[in-house]
C-alpha cells in the first residue's frame, strides 16, 4: 500500500484554480453536473446541468422525487460513480477542482473533508465487523499514527454523541444486532468521524418510523451545532426540509428546477412542481375531512426520452403549448431576490398563486 | 462455540455408527470371503470357514464384534495381501492426505487469485482468457487431463532434450534413490495438477461472481467513502464478504476431490486411498473395504465439520445455539 504521509492542510497550499464565478467563500460548489449512465435504449439522463454552493455553516435541502437524480448528484460529488456513467461539469471544494485530483488525494478529502451518511444504511455498513472497528476505520484511514486505545475511546465517544445507549459495549455488536434507527446513528457517528467540512446525508431518515426519525434529525442537527460543519439534506420529505434547512433546491427529472431560503420556497414558490409538492401537503390547522390535498397529475418522466422544452410540461397546469414550454428548455432566473431562482417560463404567474388554492374542498 | 463443536462432534458418533452399520452390512451382503472355497472338493470347507470368520452368526452380532474389534485397534487381515489392514489404511492414508493438502491449498490459492483478478478487471483480456481457460479446464475429464500433462511435462521434454530425468516425475510420491523438498516437489506437480484443474476452474468462476457481487455492495462503497483505497476496500471489505459465499462451495466441493483421488492415484500410481480402494474392490478384500468406507466416512463428516466451523467464524450473523 502506497504511504501518505502527506496531510490534507498540505493539500490547502495548491492555488485554488475556480473560476470567477464560484464564489470564493463556498465550502462546495458544483457547476453544470451533467451525469448520463448507458442503458440499452438510450443515455439516462440521471443529472442534467446541476448547479449549487453549499457555504459554511448551513444546511442545504435537496428534495426531489424518487429518481430525480438526488442520489447520483451526491455521488458525483463523492467520486464514487461507477467508471460506467459520464460525467462532465465541475465540483469544488473550497475552490479546488475534485474531479481533476488524482484518487490518491481525493481519498484525503473522502471522509475527511466531505463525508457522507447512505440512504440504507442496512447495507452500508459491512456485516462482517463490528459497528466500533468500522467506525474506528474512519479514524485511522487518515490519522495512521493515533493510538488504539484513542481510537477506542474516540469511537464511544461518537456512539455516545449520536445517542446510542450503553456505547462501550454496543461498539463490539456486528450491525444485524442493530436496530435501523441505531444503524442510522451509527452511520451518522461514522461519517462525522474526522469533523468534515460537509456532511451530505442522503435520505437519512427515510426508512425510520417518525419518533426516531425526530431523534435522528435532533442529533444531525446536534452535531451541525458542535463541528460548523455545511450539511446537505437528501430528502424527500419537505417536512424535515422545512424544519432543518436554511436553502432549497428542488430538482425534477435530474434538473434543479428552483432554488431559495426555506422561507421563499415555502411561502412564495416560483415552480409549478413545488407549488404541487406544497399543494399535495397536509397541514395541521386545516380540517383534513373537509380539504382535500392537491395530486400532481400524470407520471414521473423517463429519463432516457426526458419531455422535451420543460420537463415538466406534460404535467404543468401553467403550461402554454407547444412554444415556449414544449420547445424551449428555461433557465433558473431570478424574479425579485437574486438568490431566489426557478426554471419556470412563467414564474410571474405561478408565484401569485398560493398552495393553498390548489386544494380543493371535499364534497 | 468450542461447545458448539464439542456438540457437533457428539452428533457425528451415532451417524457414524449408522453408516458403519450399513457399510458392513452392504460389503458383507456383496463380497463372500469363501468365494475361493467354492471350487475345493471338501463339501465342508467352505462351512469351517464360514465358521471360523463367524460370518454363520446374524449380521448384528457380526458387526458388533467387528466394532468391538475395530475399536481395539483389530482392525483385521487383507483377504488379498495378508497384511494387517491398519498400517495398510494408514499408509494410504497418509499419501492421500497430503495430496487432498496440497490440492485444496493450490486451489484454493490459485482459485482465488485468478477469481479477484478477473472480477477487479472485469471484461479485461486477461478476464477473458481466465474464462476461456477456465471453460476448457471444466471440460477437461481428469484422467485426459493427467495423461496430456505426462506427455507434455514429463516424458515428452525428457526425450525431446534427452534428459536421464524427467522434469516432473510421474510414478509415486518420492523417488527410491533420492529424497529432500525438491524431489518430493517433482513427484507432487503432476498429480496435484491433474486433482486441481477442474476445481479451479470451477472455484475461480465462483470466487468471481462472488467478488463482483461483494464489491457492487453498499457497504464496498460506504467503505471508499470513508477514503479507503480501492484495493483496501477490495481486501478488507470485498474480498473478507466474498469468503463467506465461497467456502460453502468448497465444503461442497471436497467430495469432488475425493472423487478425483481415485483416478489420479490410479494414473500417478500413488499407493493411496484412491488406490487402495480400486484394488480392494476389484479383488474383493472385503475387511479392507469396510475399514476403508468407514474411515472416508468419518474423513467426509470431519471436514463438514470443519467448513461449518469456518463458516461460523466468517460470518458473524450466525449464530451457533
Ligand atoms: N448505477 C446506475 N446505473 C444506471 N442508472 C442509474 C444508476 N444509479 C442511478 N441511476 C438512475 O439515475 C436516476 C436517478 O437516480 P437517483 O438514485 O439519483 O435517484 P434519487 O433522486 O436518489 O431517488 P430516491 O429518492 O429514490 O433515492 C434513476 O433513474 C436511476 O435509475
Ligand atoms: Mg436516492
Amino acid at each position: 500500500m502506497p504511504s501518505d504521509d502527506l496531510s490534507v492542510d498540505e493539500l490547502e497550499g495548491v492555488e485554488p484554480e475556480a473560476p470567477p464565478d464560484v464564489p470564493r467563500d463556498a465550502v462546495l460548489s458544483v457547476r453544470n453536473l451533467h451525469v448520463d449512465f448507458p442503458s440499452d435504449d438510450g443515455p439516462v439522463h440521471a443529472v442534467d446541468n446541476v448547479s449549487f454552493d453549499v457555504f459554511e455553516n448551513e444546511i442545504v435541502g435537496i428534495v426531489g422525487e424518487s429518481g430525480s437524480g438526488k442520489s447520483v448528484t451526491s455521488m458525483a460529488i463523492m467520486g464514487l460513480l461507477p467508471k460506467r456513467a459520464q460525467i462532465s461539469g465541475e465540483v469544488y471544494f473550497r475552490g479546488r477542482a475534485l474531479r481533476d485530483l488524482p484518487d490518491k488525494q481525493l481519498r484525503r478529502i473522502r471522509g475527511a473533508k466531505i463525508a457522507m451518511v447512505f440512504q440504507d444504511a442496512l447495507t452500508a455498513l459491512d456485516p462482517v465487523y463490528t459497528v466500533g472497528a468500522q467506525i474506528a476505520e474512519a479514524i485511522t484511514v487518515h490519522d495512521r499514527h493515533i493510538g488504539k486505545a484513542d481510537v477506542q475511546d474516540r469511537v464511544v465517544e461518537l456512539l455516545r454523541l449520536v445517542g446510542i445507549p450503553n456505547p462501550g459495549h454496543r461498539a463490539k455488536e456486528y450491525p444485524h444486532e442493530f436496530s435501523g434507527g441505531m444503524r442510522q446513528r451509527a452511520m451518522i457517528a461514522m461519517s462525522i468521524a474526522n469533523e468534515p467540512d460537509v456532511l451530505i446525508a442522503d435520505e437519512p431518515t427515510t426508512a425510520l418510523d417518525v419518533t426516531i426519525q425526530a431523534q435522528v434529525l435532533e442529533v444531525m442537527e446536534r452535531i451541525q451545532e458542535r463541528t460548523n460543519s455545511a450539511i446537505i439534506l437528501i430528502t424527500h420529505d419537505l417536512g424535515v426540509v422545512a424544519g432543518l434547512a436554511d436553502r432549497v433546491m428542488v430538482m425534477y427529472a435530474g434538473r434543479a428546477v428552483e432554488t431559495g431560503t426555506v422561507d421563499e420556497i415555502f411561502y412564495s414558490p416560483q415552480h409549478p412542481y413545488t407549488l404541487g409538492l406544497l399543494a399535495s401537503l397536509p397541514r395541521l390547522d386545516e380540517d383534513s375531512r373537509r380539504v382535500r390535498l392537491h395530486r400532481i397529475k400524470g407520471q414521473p418522466p423517463s429519463l432516457v426520452h426526458v419531455p422535451s422544452g420543460c420537463a415538466f410540461h406534460p404535467r404543468c397546469q401553467f403550461a402554454r403549448l407547444p412554444a415556449p414550454c414544449s420547445t424551449e428548455v428555461p433557465a433558473l432566473r431570478a424574479i425579485d431576490d437574486l438568490d431566489h431562482v426557478a426554471a419556470c417560463h412563467f414564474s410571474e404567474d405561478v408565484v401569485k398563486v398560493r398552495p393553498d388554492d390548489l386544494k380543493t374542498e371535499a364534497s | 462455540m468450542p461447545s458448539y463443536v464439542a456438540r457437533r462432534l457428539a452428533y457425528s458418533i451415532p451417524v457414524l455408527l449408522i453408516a458403519s452399520f450399513l457399510l458392513f452390512a452392504f460389503v458383507r451382503a456383496t463380497f463372500d470371503p469363501t468365494a475361493r472355497l467354492r471350487a475345493s472338493r471338501d463339501p465342508h470347507a467352505i462351512q469351517r470357514e464360514r465358521a471360523r470368520l463367524g460370518l454363520d452368526k446374524p449380521i448384528v452380532v457380526q458387526y458388533k464384534d467387528w466394532l468391538v474389534k475395530f475399536t481395539h485397534g483389530d482392525w483385521g487381515q487383507s483377504s488379498r495381501t495378508h497384511d494387517r489392514v491398519a498400517p495398510m489404511v494408514r499408509g494410504a492414508l497418509w499419501n492421500t492426505i497430503q495430496l487432498i493438502f496440497w490440492g485444496i491449498l493450490v486451489s484454493a490459492v490459485v482459485a482465488i487469485a485468478i477469481g479477484i483478478y478477473s472480477a477487479v478487471r472485469q471484461y479485461s483480456l486477461g478476464d477473458y482468457a481466465f474464462t476461456s481457460l477456465s471453460f476448457i479446464g471444466l471440460a477437461m475429464p481428469p484422467f485426459w487431463f493427467g495423461l496430456i500433462a505426462i506427455q507434455f511435462l514429463a516424458a515428452g521434454p525428457r526425450n525431446w532434450f534427452h534428459l536421464t530425468n524427467p522434469p516432473f516425475f510421474f510414478v509415486g510420491l518420492h523417488s527410491v534413490d533420492a529424497s529432500g523438498v525438491v524431489d518430493y516437489a517433482r513427484h507432487l506437480v503432476l498429480p496435484v495438477l491433474t486433482l486441481t484443474v477442474q476445481i479451479i476452474a470451477s472455484w475461480s468462476r465462483y470466487e468471481r461472481a462472488s467478488m463482483l457481487d461483494a464489491m457492487s455492495g453498499d457497504y464496498v462503497r460506504a467503505a471508499r467513502a470513508k477514503g479507503l483505497s480501492s484495493w483496501g476496500v477490495i481486501f478488507k471489505h470485498a474480498f473478507r464478504n466474498a469468503l463467506i459465499p465461497l467456502v460453502t462451495v468448497m465444503a461442497l466441493d471436497i467430495g469432488l476431490l475425493f472423487g478425483g483421488l481415485v483416478i489420479t492415484e490410479q494414473i500417478f500410481s500413488i499407493p493411496g486411498m484412491g488406490k487402495l480402494f480400486i484394488d480392494s474392490l476389484i479383488q474383493g478384500d472385503a475387511n479392507v473395504l469396510v475399514v476403508w468406507t468407514v474411515v472416508t466416512a468419518a474423513f467426509v463428516i470431519g471436514f463438514n465439520l470443519l467448513a461449518d466451523v469456518a463458516y461460523g467464524a466468517l460470518d458473524p450473523r450466525i449464530r451457533y445455539a
